[in-house]
């Protein structure tokens, strides 16, 4: 059995390695076309330029800036309003059939809307991250207070706690673990659109990097970008874990 | 005994059904004294947790009312043990025992000696840390009572806590609380579908009728305290006492008079 997990692993670490390997192969043989798939070497390289010369470092940090203002734009009112929506029937009638009716539009056909109403700034930009995060987070908030056991209501009803105290320690930890998976859900959403949405009128960010890229044909530093937010993605995502398992100690555990 | 603490008047509870009105108490009252152990027994959808959410204030009557007889204006009214799984478990052993007096800011220090002391008795001194999931159920409403006793309630609502449990968990739980309530003699209302525990806890036990959640007999329970379950279920007394108990409740239980009409009608035919 252990035999084979370590074959496997030895497996999966080789297979991405083996394909670069390939790629280079092919690309320095010119059996594929070298203006589209440059080889990994000479996109390392380039990298390495970016990364000297500067433009690597201040678009990411652009674009990270952006995405973190994004998430907490939209990531706490909504955090705000699915607390509300999971404990108050009547907030959830009014509010739930608007969430229905706005969550099945594509977030980015909203983006010439958004930059008519916000302007080609950073605004634009933020609020494209902030419509991404929303959705998810408030519907799994609404959803994860909603699924709490009734007893634990009455738990808190019967030792006193009253208003804010209800949210804080019933709603909220309950709906916890909900709650972190549209957080995830949420940020990841963030990253596509302000990729798409600094593609669109920006100046600056790694969408501007990759568009740019594609205007002048630098095929390199589109490569470069796309790795860039490739990173940034599996970091994200490395790091929503940690909160989660720093929020949710009960949870690990099981 | 020194007056009721707990008075139950003219208690009614109606729902509204698709097939019609459904009374589950209809004009329910009696008192419980200060410092009684009182259990409340009747058969299952007799009402009794209905009663117990009304008296807990968790649900209100649709007529009369209950009222406790409140000492000190910083102790709660009322503490339930719930029925089941009712600690939360996002939160640690001490910190579900510590709710209550979280809630009704209690300084940090009281609530730290009340609690350690709570689950020192009920033997959850080194689980303090732990989460519920690493608890067996045992343990889990061993936590309901001490968060229920650290509070320090006027009065103690016990809505069949020990049902869940094998009956080997039950009978040492039954003996815990025993040995917890002994130091303090609060005012506990307990409710239970077993004969068995309703005399083994109880100083004066209500049998509660099928019909409207109606008292139908009250019985005093006369074994001296402390108690210990397991001499106290070898004495006569005890036999006769569960005896008599469940022969009142036994006309109670729907499915049991229609058992008993149907022998006798076979008997005759």
């Amino acid at each position: 059995m252990s035999a084979e997990a370590s074959r496997d692993r030895i497996l999966s670490v080789a297979s991405p390695i083996a394909l670069f390997v390939l790629w280079e192969i092919a690309a320095r043989s010119h059996w594929i076309d070298t203006r589209f798939f440059p080889a990994p070497s000479s996109i390392a390289v380039t990298f390495g330029e970016l990364i000297r010369n500067g433009t690597l470092l201040s678009n990411t940090l652009v674009t990270l800036e952006r995405l973190a203002i994004g998430i907490v734009v939209g990531g706490v009112p909504a955090l705000l309003i699915g607390l509300a929506m999971g404990l108050y029937r009547p907030i959830y009638a009014i509010v739930d059939p608007l969430i229905s009716a706005t969550y099945p539009i594509p977030k980015s056909a909203i983006l010439p809307l958004i930059l008519l109403v916000f302007g080609l700034g950073e605004a634009s930009k933020i609020a494209m991250v902030a419509i991404g995060m929303f959705y998810p987070v408030v519907i799994n908030t609404a959803a994860g207070v909603r699924q709490i056991q009734p007893i634990y209501f009455d738990v808190g009803r019967n030792f006193g706690a009253r208003g804010w105290a209800v949210f804080r320690t019933i709603a909220f930890p309950g709906a916890l673990p909900v709650i972190m998976t549209g957080v995830k859900l949420g940020a990841g959403l963030g990253l596509i659109l302000i990729a798409i949405a600094e593609m669109v009128g920006a100046q600056s960010g790694l969408g501007f990097m990759l568009w740019n890229a594609w205007q002048v044909l630098q095929v390199n530093v589109m490569y470069a970008g796309l790795i860039t937010i490739a990173v940034i993605g599996f970091v994200l995502t490395v790091l929503l874990n940690e909160l989660e398992r720093f929020l949710i100690p009960a949870r690990t555990r099981r | 005994m020194s007056g009721a603490k707990i008075r139950f008047e003219n208690v009614e509870k109606r729902f509204a059904l698709r097939a019609g009105e459904h009374v589950a108490l209809g004009g329910v009252s009696f008192d419980v004294g200060a410092g009684e152990f009182f259990v409340i027994v009747g058969p299952s959808g007799c009402g009794k947790t209905t009663l117990l959410r009304i008296a807990a204030g968790l649900d209100a009557p649709t007529s009369g009312r209950v009222t406790i007889a409140h000492g000190s204006a910083d102790r709660p009214g009322n503490a339930v043990v719930f029925q089941g799984e009712s600690i939360f478990p996002w939160m640690t052993v001490r910190e579900n025992a510590a709710y209550g007096l979280k809630m009704r800011g209690a300084p940090q220090r009281h609530t730290d000696e009340v609690v350690a002391h709570y689950l020192d008795a009920t033997g959850l001194r080194k689980f303090a840390d732990a989460y519920p999931h690493q608890l067996s159920g045992g343990m889990k409403q061993r936590v309901s009572i001490a968060r229920a006793f650290a509070c320090d309630p006027e009065v103690l609502l016990m809505d069949e806590p020990f049902s869940a449990l094998d009956e080997q968990n039950r009978t040492l739980l039954q003996q815990e609380l025993l040995r917890i309530w002994d130091e303090t003699h609060k005012t506990v209302v307990f409710i239970t579908h077993s004969v068995d525990e309703a005399v083994t806890l109880g100083d004066r036990i209500m049998v509660m009728s099928a019909d409207r959640g109606r008292p139908k007999a009250f019985v005093d329970v006369p074994f001296a305290r402390p108690r210990s379950v397991l001499d106290l279920r070898a004495t006569p007394e005890y036999g006769r006492l569960f005896h008599d108990i469940w022969s009142q409740l036994r006309d109670e239980i729907p499915l049991a008079g229609t058992l008993r009409q149907a022998h006798g009608d076979a008997v005759a035919g």
